[in-house]
């Protein structure tokens, strides 16, 4: 009893709550547990919309997503009308979401350059951030829409995936930046002057590096994007005050994993010093041992005892499978002690490990009853 | 590599490994290179992504961008590890090729290194691929024009990456495309020619780590087609986390249907004079149920591995936390299966 159960239904039932996004490191199930929230929200009656960045291929087409597409498509879940509620679910498409801000900041033949500008593709496509930033940008979009109740977001697979937070204030930075700034002045204006000769031995060994043409590129794309700059900044600004508002929740996805476990430390730390509203932790994949059985170690001198007799061989595998399964479980328990040892007051929800992987509606609903059921202390609710 | 030769894995230098998050990438590649290296080679072992896992692995304190030892391989041999920073690899690549060692630090001032490796990520892959493939072609003899240095021996045996992850890794080794669109010509175009040379040749194998799980192998299978259709080459899918079997097929498929011979359990826990026996031998039945699905469902996702038409090698499970004991016992099954050749 160390720490409260986190109670998924009673978030997921407040009306109170329009956002909830779902963070932590990869390969930690955040998209299922995202798509399950969905799913068990729009059962419970509410018009919800999940928002995946990236999904696995079978999960997505779970949601019947075939492809990038930046419109919420409806997802056929009668349940969910019976009860009143409704399930969206839309993969980011970040080029186009990108595209479509442009398209709304500059006047159309502004807009046109920019797109057309092979710096702007790039960096649309790939620059590092951009799809947390666009991700973020779309959850403002569908907040702003006023048709969402509830709003369900998986983080993108980034290296630190609170990249999000951080990357409306990189990409600022980097189009603010004294460089860049640089760059896109003419030449011979004050700029140039001011910073004397060093600039052109700079201009002229990035011009080495990336190409002549390239620098070109960056330079024209910095005096059109000059213009739609301004209204970039401060959507970055209103999403990110967004996260802060009374209406959104954090949940920290992890497996009760060393590595997974520390970087959801690391999130709920970052969380707290953004001062962003952290509802609770969700441990995926977690062992429980069928039944009580005994202790791990009794378990494994049993099945020893056993195999040596030779007359009981598949009571000794058996023993054997439960010791392991035991093992694992006091291992998951020590791990879990100390998360919320150093986090006392968040309260944490189980989701036991299935022999399966999740694929369809039957099982995100099966992973959101789970969710909704299982607290931290192993009692269902 | 004399005692191997002749060399099965056609002259691989360059093992690129990657895998999906939580696949156990970063050790597979550890215990690569600690195979490679047995018998009395030389191998570097590099990171990309920043994140300090092969310290960790080794418990050694964070890599600076300097190659180091890291551990001794069986039979003398010695692994290298090297964090590649992009920053640092473009500050070492101008002085390298343009003598502009202050030049470039200016550039770090300006956040230029900053905007090329940053902003620009196709510069930032062309940079690390580049350091891995450096260390491939480099020759003992330190810095002669590359026509003197060409009958000396390699540095290195072989080169191990621990490469981004499955989903990124046909993008980010194909560096020749990510720059396509930003350098059309230039030195940074000149470079990612060269490496992608060295990358598409036979030289360099990627290599899948994967679990016996649904998203995991999926991923493999779209990553294997990428590479393919980028024109690389995938080398081996490597099997972590596999468990050996604990009963027999035919006992597995019964507790399936959930037919345990409960009877027989009883008898056993009480020979093994254990508490509640009937309890007991009931919760070890419904654990036996849950194991065999785990096992037909694991069995599936082999014969979709399969498919994907490349040598696979196994890796125990070897409980949570792995330590340098268990890297060795990870290095020496992959030496046992041919991974090291």
């Amino acid at each position: 009893m160390s720490a409260e159960r986190l109670d998924v239904d009673a978030l997921l039932a407040d009306p109170g709550v329009r956002t909830i996004v779902c963070c932590g490191s990869g390969g930690v199930g955040k998209t299922t547990t995202a798509a399950a929230l969905g799913v068990r929200a729009a059962e419970m009656g509410r018009g919800a919309v999940v928002i995946t960045v990236d999904p696995a291929r079978r999960l997505a087409q779970s949601l019947g997503l075939t492809e990038l597409d930046n419109t919420p498509r409806p997802v056929p879940l009668p349940e969910a009308a019976e009860a009143g509620g409704s399930l969206h679910a839309m993969m980011l498409d970040m080029k186009r979401t990108f595209d479509e801000i442009v398209e709304a900041h500059a006047d159309p033949e502004r807009a046109r350059e920019i797109l057309a500008n092979p710096f702007y593709r790039s960096m649309s496509s790939s620059f590092s951030g951009t799809q947390e930033y666009m991700a973020m940008e779309k959850l403002g979009q569908l907040r702003e829409s006023g048709e969402w109740d509830l709003i369900v977001v998986d983080t993108p697979p980034s290296r630190s995936a609170l990249d999000f937070l951080d990357a409306p204030k990189r990409l600022g930075r980097f189009l603010d930046g004294r460089l860049i700034r640089i760059l896109g002045a003419p030449a011979r204006t004050g700029a140039f002057r001011l910073l004397g000769a060093g600039v052109g031995a700079v201009t002229g060994i990035i011009s080495k590096v990336v190409g002549a043409q390239a620098l070109k590129d960056v330079q024209s794309f910095i005096s059109s994007f000059d213009a739609v700059f301004g209204g970039f900044q401060e959507r970055a600004e209103r999403t990110y005050r967004l996260l802060q508002a009374p209406g959104t929740a954090f949940l920290v996805v992890a497996v009760p994993e060393p590595d997974a476990l520390r970087e959801a430390d690391y999130f709920m730390e970052r969380l707290a010093a953004d001062r962003m509203p952290l509802a609770g932790v969700v441990l995926n994949r977690t062992h429980r041992p069928e039944a009580d059985g005994p202790p791990a170690e009794e378990a494994l001198a049993a099945s020893r005892e056993l195999e040596a007799g030779g007359e009981h061989p598949l009571a000794a595998a058996a023993l054997l499978l439960h010791a392991r399964a035991a093992r694992l479980r006091d291992r998951e328990a020590e791990l879990r002690g100390r998360l919320t040892a150093a986090h006392p007051r968040i309260p944490v929800a189980e989701v036991p490990a299935r022999a399966e992987d999740v694929y369809d509606i039957g099982a995100l609903r099966e992973v959101g009853e789970a969710l909704g059921e299982a607290g931290p202390d192993g009692v269902p609710g | 590599m004399s005692q191997r030769d002749p060399d099965p894995s056609g002259g691989v230098r360059l093992h690129v490994v990657t895998g999906k998050g939580g696949t156990g990438k970063t050790t597979a590649a550890a215990a690569l290179a600690l195979s490679l290296a047995a018998g009395g080679g030389r191998v570097l072992l590099v990171e990309v992504e920043g994140r300090q896992g092969i310290a960790e692995l080794f418990g050694r304190p964070p890599l600076p961008y300097e190659e180091r030892k890291v551990a001794e391989a069986r039979g003398g041999g010695e692994v290298f590890a090297l964090a590649v920073d992009a920053e640092a690899a473009l500050l070492e690549y101008l002085e390298l090729f343009y003598g502009m060692r202050r030049a470039g630090q200016a550039l770090t001032r300006f956040g230029a290194v900053d905007f090329a490796t940053t902003i620009a990520p196709g510069v930032r892959d062309v940079l690390l691929t580049g350091k891995a493939v450096e260390a491939v072609r480099r020759r003992r003899g330190g810095r002669r024009p590359l026509g003197q240095a060409g009958d000396e021996p390699y540095v290195y045996r072989a080169v191990v990456m621990d490469a981004p992850p499955t989903g990124r890794i046909a993008q980010f080794l194909n560096v020749n495309a990510e720059v396509a669109g930003l350098a059309r010509i230039g030195p940074v175009r000149t470079q990612a020619d060269k490496v992608m040379e060295t990358i598409r040749s036979a030289r360099t194998a990627v290599h899948f780590v994967t679990l016996l799980e649904e998203m995991p192998a999926q991923e493999t299978a779209d990553g294997v087609a990428e590479i393919r259709g980028a024109g690389m080459n995938p080398g081996r899918l490597i099997v972590n986390m596999v468990r050996d079997p604990l009963f027999p097929p035919d006992v597995l498929a019964a507790a399936e249907r959930g037919e345990v011979d409960v009877e027989s359990l009883v008898q056993g826990v009480k020979a093994a004079r254990l508490d509640r026996p009937s309890e007991t031998a009931d919760g070890l039945a419904r654990e036996m149920a849950a194991h065999a699905r785990r096992v037909r469902a694991e069995a599936a996702v082999r014969g979709r591995l399969d498919r994907v038409g490349l040598p696979a090698v196994d890796l125990p499970y070897l409980g949570e936390g792995i330590d340098t004991a268990a890297l060795y016992r990870l290095a020496d099954r992959l030496a046992e299966q041919g991974a090291a050749g």
